[in-house]
C-alpha cells in the first residue's frame, strides 16, 4: 500500500516540517523556500532512484552517500544521457522537463536518508537551493540561535498555498452526490373516478400474496451492540478533604460561676467613716449635689408641657357637643304599646344587641280587675337589633312580667330572670344566637334568601319573630313571695356553701344566682343539678319514660332539671336591727360583680369560646360535696341591700348557725342608714372604684364608701323631681347618669360640680324606668335609656362625656377620701360637741346643788356693792380735789 | 464623723430625695440608706458608668474631668459626684 504508506509519512513528514517551521524564524532545515504545512517543497523533487542508476551515478546508499555526506552534485549531461539511453524505464524520467530547464550544469542529489520528503533521494530543482544545501547551514543556524536570543519576533505567518495531503478525499467522501440519476414516477387514475361513489368489498387477506403487510419482529442488532468507544464530559475539580482543629469535646461539663458583690465589714466602714479624706470629699462635694437637688426641685426640665396641654383639648363644637345626641329608638306597636320597660340589657358578646323586659303599666288593682285579660297576653322580654328598628329579632316569653334579668356573663345564651310572682326563670337562647348575630329582617319584608320554596307550602311563620319558652321556672313554693327585684350572676370565680361561706368554683362558670324581693329575703339558687339523691333506680325509669316527650315546646333540655322544682340554696333573712320585723330590699350589691358591665365584649367572647370547648354542658354540672372545695379568704360576703323605706343596709350573707338548735339564720346586718326618703331603686357600684356605691331613692342620691360607717360621703337631697334610677358611667370615673320621673336625664361630673348636675336633658315625656350605658367602641358609647311609654332610647355619648381627664381617677379618689376625712372630722366633732355638752349638764347639775345659800348670796352683793359705792365716791372726791376741779359747793351736794 | 453625718442627713431630707449612697473608688457601698441589695446593684453599676464617662471626658481633652453625672430617667433622677477616693451617689423624684 505505497500510496497510503507515502500519504502516512508524507503525513509526518509534513507536520515535522510544519512543527520545525514554526519553532525557528527561518527555514534552516528545509532550505527550499517556505513551507507548507503540508506538502513537499517546491524546488526539489522527492524520487527513487534504483541500485543500477544508483551505481551509474556513484551515489549508492551507504557507500557514496552517507548521512555525514549526503549530497552528490550530477552532472546535468550525465542525467540526460540517461535519459536517452533508458527513455521511459529511467528514474529520472519524472523529472525530464526540470532537468531541462535547469539552468546550472550539475544538479544536486540529495540522499534523504530519513525519508524527509517520502523517497530516499531527492532531487534539488534549483540554484539557489542547492546554495542553500551545499553552502552548510551553520551560519544560518547561528544566526537561528542568535536570532532566537535576541528577541522572538511575532511573525504572522505567511500564506502558503494549500497542499493536499490526502484530507480532501475523505471530505469527498462524506459529501452527498446522486449516484444515479433521479427517478420520476408518475400516477395517473381516470378522471371519471374521482369522488365517485366507493364500492366496499370484502376479500380474504389469506388469499392474496400481496394483500398484507406484515410486521415480524425481529432481533434489533441495535440492542446488542457493545459500546466500544463514548464521549464523556469530565471537569476538573479541586480537591477536598474534612479535617478539625482545636479542642477535644469529649466530656461537656455545666459550669456556673456564683459571685457576691464585694461589701465591707462594719468595722472597715467605721474606719472609712472616720477617716479625714471622707471628711473632705462630702465637703466637697455636698455643694454640688445640693445645687442639682435644688434645681430639680424648683422646675422639672423636663416636662412637655406642650403634650400635656394636648390631653385637656377639646373637640370641635366645646361645650355644645356635652349634649347625648339620639341614636335610635325602638318601639313596638303590637308588644310594647302601653306598657313600660322595667329593665334594660345589653347583649354582652354580640353588639348591637338589646334586650328589654316589657311589663304592665297597671296598679296593684287594675291588675287584678284585669288578671283574665293580662293571662291571655304573655309577658315577653324582646331583643333589638340596630339594624332593625321596628322589629324585635327575639321574644322570651316569661310566665309572668318580668322585674329584672341578666345575661350569664360565661354564656350568654342563658338568661336568668326574675318575675312579678316571685318566680326565677332561666332561658336558654342558644338556638337563636346566630338569628341574632345576623341580624336578619324579621316581620314584614320577604327576603329573597330562600328561593327553593315550592308555592303552597312556604313556611307562614318563617318571617315572624320568634318567640321562646323559658327553659325553667322555680318551684312557687320556695320562691319568693313578692316580685323579683333584682337579679344577679354570683361571677364564675367563686361560688358558694350552703351556709354562705364561698368557695373556689372549679368550672370557671357562672352557676350561681342571686335575687331579693320585698318578701324580706334574700335568696342564693344554683342552677346545677343537685347530687344524686338515694333513689337513683326511680329517676332513671322516670327519664326513660320521659325522654319521648322532648321538647313539646321547642323548648331546650338545658335546665330541665330544675324545671318546676327549683329551689333556693340558701335564703337570707334581714332582720332589723332595732326593732323586730324585716326588711324588705328592693336592690343590693355585692363586692366581687362581675366586670362584665364594661362591655367590649371581644376579649370575654374569646375567653368564653376557649373556655366552652373544654366544659360541659350545664346540664351535667353536678354540686359538688363542699369539703372537696377551697374556701375563698379574700371573697367579701357583705353586700349593701337597698330597702322599700328608703333605708340602706350593710349585711352579711353568710348564714350563721344557732348554737342551741343548730338550725341555720342570717345574722343581724352590721349598718343600717336611713338616708332615702322614697324607696331605694338602684345600689350600683363604681366600676372604677370597688368601694364606691351609689343610691338613688325618692328626691336623694348618695354616694357611700365600704368600710365608712358614719354616712355617705356625698349627699345630694332635695332635688326637684324624684330620682328613677342612676348609673354610673363606664369610662369616665366622675360621670354618673340619673334618671327622672319627668324623662329627664342629669348628667352628674364630679369634676365639675358636685352639688347639682353638671347638664340635664330630657329624653322623654314620661319617666325613666332604667338607664344602661354600654361601650361599643373606643369611638362610641352608647346610652340605653327607656321610659315609662315602652320605648327604648338609644343615645351616644359625646366625646365629652366618655373620655376621662387626665388623672382623673386619681382626682376623684382623691375628693372621696376627702370627703371621708370631712365625715370623721364632722363625726370627731360631733363626738367632741357631746361631750362639751355633757360637760356643760354636768357643771349645770353641779350648781343646782347649791340652793340654800340665794338669800345670803344677796345680801352679801348688797354689802358689797354699797362698800363699793362708797369707796367711789371717796376716789371721786380726791380725784377731783387733785385736779382743782372740786366745786364749793361740794359740802352742800354729798 | 459628726460633720458627715449631718451633711448626708441634710442631703437626704431634702425634697423627693429617695436614697443616698457613699462608695469608695471601686464601687463597695461604705455608708447607705437603702437597703443592701440595691446598694450593692446601683454602687457597682455606678461605678462602671461613671469610669467610662470620666475616660470619655478625658479621651476628648486630657485636662479635662467629670466633675458631676446626672441621669434623668422616666421615674426618676440619680446624680453621681465623682472624687478621687470615693463616689457620692443621689436618687431624687423630681417631679412630687
Amino acid at each position: 500500500m505505497a500510496p497510503k504508506r507515502s500519504k502516512g509519512a508524507a503525513s509526518r513528514a509534513s507536520s515535522k516540517a510544519s512543527e520545525k517551521s514554526k519553532d525557528r524564524t527561518t527555514d534552516s532545515s528545509s532550505p527550499f523556500g517556505s513551507v507548507e504545512d503540508s506538502g513537499v517543497p517546491k524546488d526539489i523533487f522527492p524520487m527513487v532512484i534504483t541500485t543500477a542508476t544508483q551505481e551509474l551515478f556513484e551515489c549508492r546508499i551507504d557507500e557514496d552517500l552517507t548521512k555525514d555526506n549526503p549530497f552528490k552534485c550530477l552532472k546535468k549531461d550525465d542525467i540526460l544521457q540517461d535519459m536517452r539511453m533508458r527513455a521511459a524505464v529511467s528514474d529520472f524520467h519524472p523529472v525530464k522537463q526540470m532537468v531541462l530547464d535547469y539552468p546550472a550544469e550539475e544538479i544536486l542529489l540529495v540522499f534523504d536518508r530519513d525519508f524527509t520528503y517520502g523517497q530516499s533521494f531527492y532531487l534539488v530543482l534549483t540554484e539557489e537551493a542547492k546554495e542553500r544545501t551545499l553552502n552548510p547551514p551553520q551560519a544560518v543556524e547561528e544566526q537561528a540561535v542568535q536570532d532566537e536570543s535576541d528577541s522572538i519576533i511575532c511573525k504572522t505567518p505567511e500564506p502558503i498555498s494549500w497542499v493536499s495531503l490526502g484530507s480532501d478525499l475523505e471530505i469527498d467522501e462524506e459529501s452527498v452526490v446522486d449516484t444515479r440519476a433521479r427517478l420520476k414516477l408518475k400516477i395517473s387514475r381516470v378522471r371519471r373516478e374521482f369522488g365517485a361513489p366507493v364500492v366496499f368489498s370484502d376479500r380474504n387477506a389469506s388469499e392474496t400474496p400481496d394483500g398484507y403487510m406484515e410486521c415480524m419482529p425481529y432481533q434489533d442488532k441495535n440492542f446488542s451492540i457493545q459500546l466500544l468507544e463514548r464521549s464523556t464530559g469530565i471537569q476538573a475539580v479541586p480537591n477536598r478533604k474534612s479535617s478539625t482543629t482545636q479542642t477535644i469535646w469529649k466530656y461537656p461539663r455545666n459550669m456556673y460561676t456564683q459571685y457576691q458583690a464585694r461589701e465591707f465589714t462594719a468595722e472597715d466602714k467605721e474606719n472609712c467613716m472616720n477617716s479625714e479624706n471622707l471628711k473632705n470629699f462630702v465637703n466637697l462635694v455636698a455643694s454640688r449635689i445640693e445645687i442639682a437637688l435644688q434645681q430639680n426641685e424648683i422646675m422639672d426640665v423636663f416636662f412637655d408641657d406642650w403634650r400635656a396641654l394636648s390631653e385637656e383639648e377639646v373637640v370641635f363644637g366645646g361645650k355644645t357637643e356635652t349634649h347625648l345626641k339620639e341614636y335610635q329608638s325602638f318601639t313596638d306597636l303590637k308588644f310594647s304599646k302601653d306598657k313600660t320597660i322595667s329593665s334594660i340589657n345589653w347583649h354582652p358578646t354580640i353588639s348591637g344587641v338589646i334586650a328589654v323586659a316589657v311589663t304592665e303599666r297597671l296598679s296593684f288593682e287594675e291588675r287584678i280587675n284585669d288578671s283574665t285579660k293580662l293571662l291571655l297576653n304573655p309577658s315577653l322580654i324582646l331583643f333589638w337589633n340596630f339594624s332593625d328598628p321596628l322589629n324585635p329579632q327575639l321574644m322570651l316569653e316569661c310566665p309572668d312580667d318580668v322585674f329584672s334579668f341578666e345575661f350569664c356573663p360565661s354564656d350568654p345564651n342563658v338568661i336568668v330572670g326574675g318575675c312579678m310572682n316571685g318566680q326565677v326563670v332561666l332561658w336558654d337562647i342558644s338556638a337563636y344566637a346566630e338569628r341574632l348575630q345576623g341580624g336578619r329582617a324579621g316581620g314584614g319584608s320577604s327576603t329573597s334568601a330562600n328561593t327553593n320554596t315550592i308555592p303552597g307550602f312556604e313556611d307562614k311563620h318563617e318571617n315572624e319573630t320568634p318567640v321562646m319558652r323559658y327553659c325553667a321556672v322555680s318551684g312557687i313554693e320556695n320562691s319568693h313571695k313578692a316580685p323579683v327585684t333584682d337579679v344577679q350572676w354570683l361571677p364564675e370565680h367563686f361560688e358558694v356553701s350552703r351556709t354562705g361561706v364561698p368557695l373556689e368554683n372549679k368550672n370557671l362558670m357562672c352557676v350561681q344566682i342571686i335575687t331579693c324581693g320585698p318578701d324580706c329575703c334574700v335568696m342564693f339558687w344554683d342552677i346545677r343539678a343537685p347530687r344524686v339523691a338515694a333513689q337513683p333506680v326511680i329517676d332513671k325509669q322516670q327519664k326513660v319514660e320521659q325522654t319521648p316527650l322532648e321538647n313539646p315546646n321547642g323548648v331546650p333540655n338545658t335546665f330541665s332539671h330544675l324545671d318546676l322544682s327549683w329551689n333556693p340554696l340558701i335564703r337570707v333573712n334581714l332582720p332589723k336591727i332595732d326593732s323586730s320585723g324585716e326588711y324588705s330590699p328592693l336592690k343590693f350589691s355585692f363586692r366581687d360583680a362581675n366586670e362584665n358591665q364594661l362591655g367590649g365584649g371581644a376579649d370575654k367572647s374569646h375567653h368564653n369560646a376557649e373556655n366552652s370547648e373544654g366544659r360541659a354542658g350545664y346540664a351535667q354540672l353536678r354540686v359538688p360535696s363542699a369539703k372537696q372545695l377551697k374556701v375563698l379568704e379574700d371573697v367579701s360576703t357583705r353586700i349593701f341591700v337597698g330597702m322599700e323605706d328608703g333605708e340602706l343596709i350593710y349585711t352579711d350573707w353568710k348564714m350563721e348557725k344557732d348554737s342551741d338548735s343548730g338550725r341555720l339564720f342570717s345574722a343581724k346586718p352590721s349598718r343600717c342608714f336611713f338616708v332615702h326618703d322614697g324607696p331605694v331603686n338602684t345600689v350600683r357600684r363604681s366600676p372604677f372604684f370597688k368601694d364606691i356605691i351609689l343610691t338613688v331613692g325618692g328626691w336623694t342620691l348618695a354616694i357611700w364608701k365600704e368600710g365608712v360607717m358614719h354616712g355617705p360621703i356625698m349627699l345630694v337631697s332635695c332635688a326637684a323631681k324624684r330620682g328613677t334610677v342612676g348609673h354610673w358611667s363606664l369610662s369616665r370615673p366622675g360621670v354618673f347618669f340619673i334618671g327622672k320621673e319627668d324623662g329627664n336625664v342629669d348628667v352628674w361630673d364630679l369634676m365639675e360640680k358636685t352639688h347639682e348636675p353638671s347638664q340635664t336633658q330630657n329624653i322623654s315625656t314620661t319617666s325613666v324606668t332604667c338607664i344602661k350605658p354600654w361601650i361599643v367602641s373606643s369611638k362610641q358609647h352608647l346610652l340605653a335609656v327607656s321610659d315609662n311609654f315602652g320605648t327604648l332610647h338609644i343615645l351616644e355619648i359625646p366625646w365629652a362625656l366618655r373620655s376621662p381627664v387626665s388623672k382623673e381617677k386619681l382626682i376623684v379618689g382623691r375628693y372621696f377620701e376627702k370627703e371621708v376625712e370631712k365625715l370623721i372630722y364632722f363625726e370627731k366633732q360631733a363626738e367632741m360637741r357631746v361631750k362639751e355638752k355633757k360637760e356643760m349638764d354636768a357643771e349645770e347639775l353641779r350648781k343646782k346643788m347649791e340652793p340654800a345659800v340665794p338669800e345670803r348670796v344677796v345680801e352679801q352683793i348688797e354689802e358689797k356693792s354699797l362698800k363699793e359705792y362708797q369707796d367711789y365716791l371717796g376716789l371721786e372726791k380726791v380725784m377731783l380735789k387733785d385736779m382743782g376741779l372740786l366745786p364749793k359747793e361740794d359740802s352742800t351736794e354729798i | 464623723m459628726a460633720e458627715v453625718e449631718e451633711t448626708l442627713k441634710r442631703i437626704q431630707t431634702h425634697k423627693g430625695v429617695i436614697g443616698t449612697i457613699v462608695a469608695n473608688a471601686e464601687g463597695i457601698p461604705i455608708r447607705t440608706t437603702l437597703d443592701n441589695s440595691t446598694t450593692v446593684q446601683y454602687a457597682g453599676l455606678l461605678h462602671q458608668l461613671t469610669m467610662k464617662a470620666r475616660s470619655t471626658v478625658r479621651d476628648i481633652d486630657p485636662q479635662n474631668d467629670l466633675t458631676f453625672l446626672r441621669i434623668r430617667s422616666k421615674k426618676h433622677e440619680i446624680m453621681v459626684a465623682p472624687e478621687k477616693e470615693y463616689l457620692l451617689i443621689v436618687i431624687q423624684n423630681p417631679s412630687e
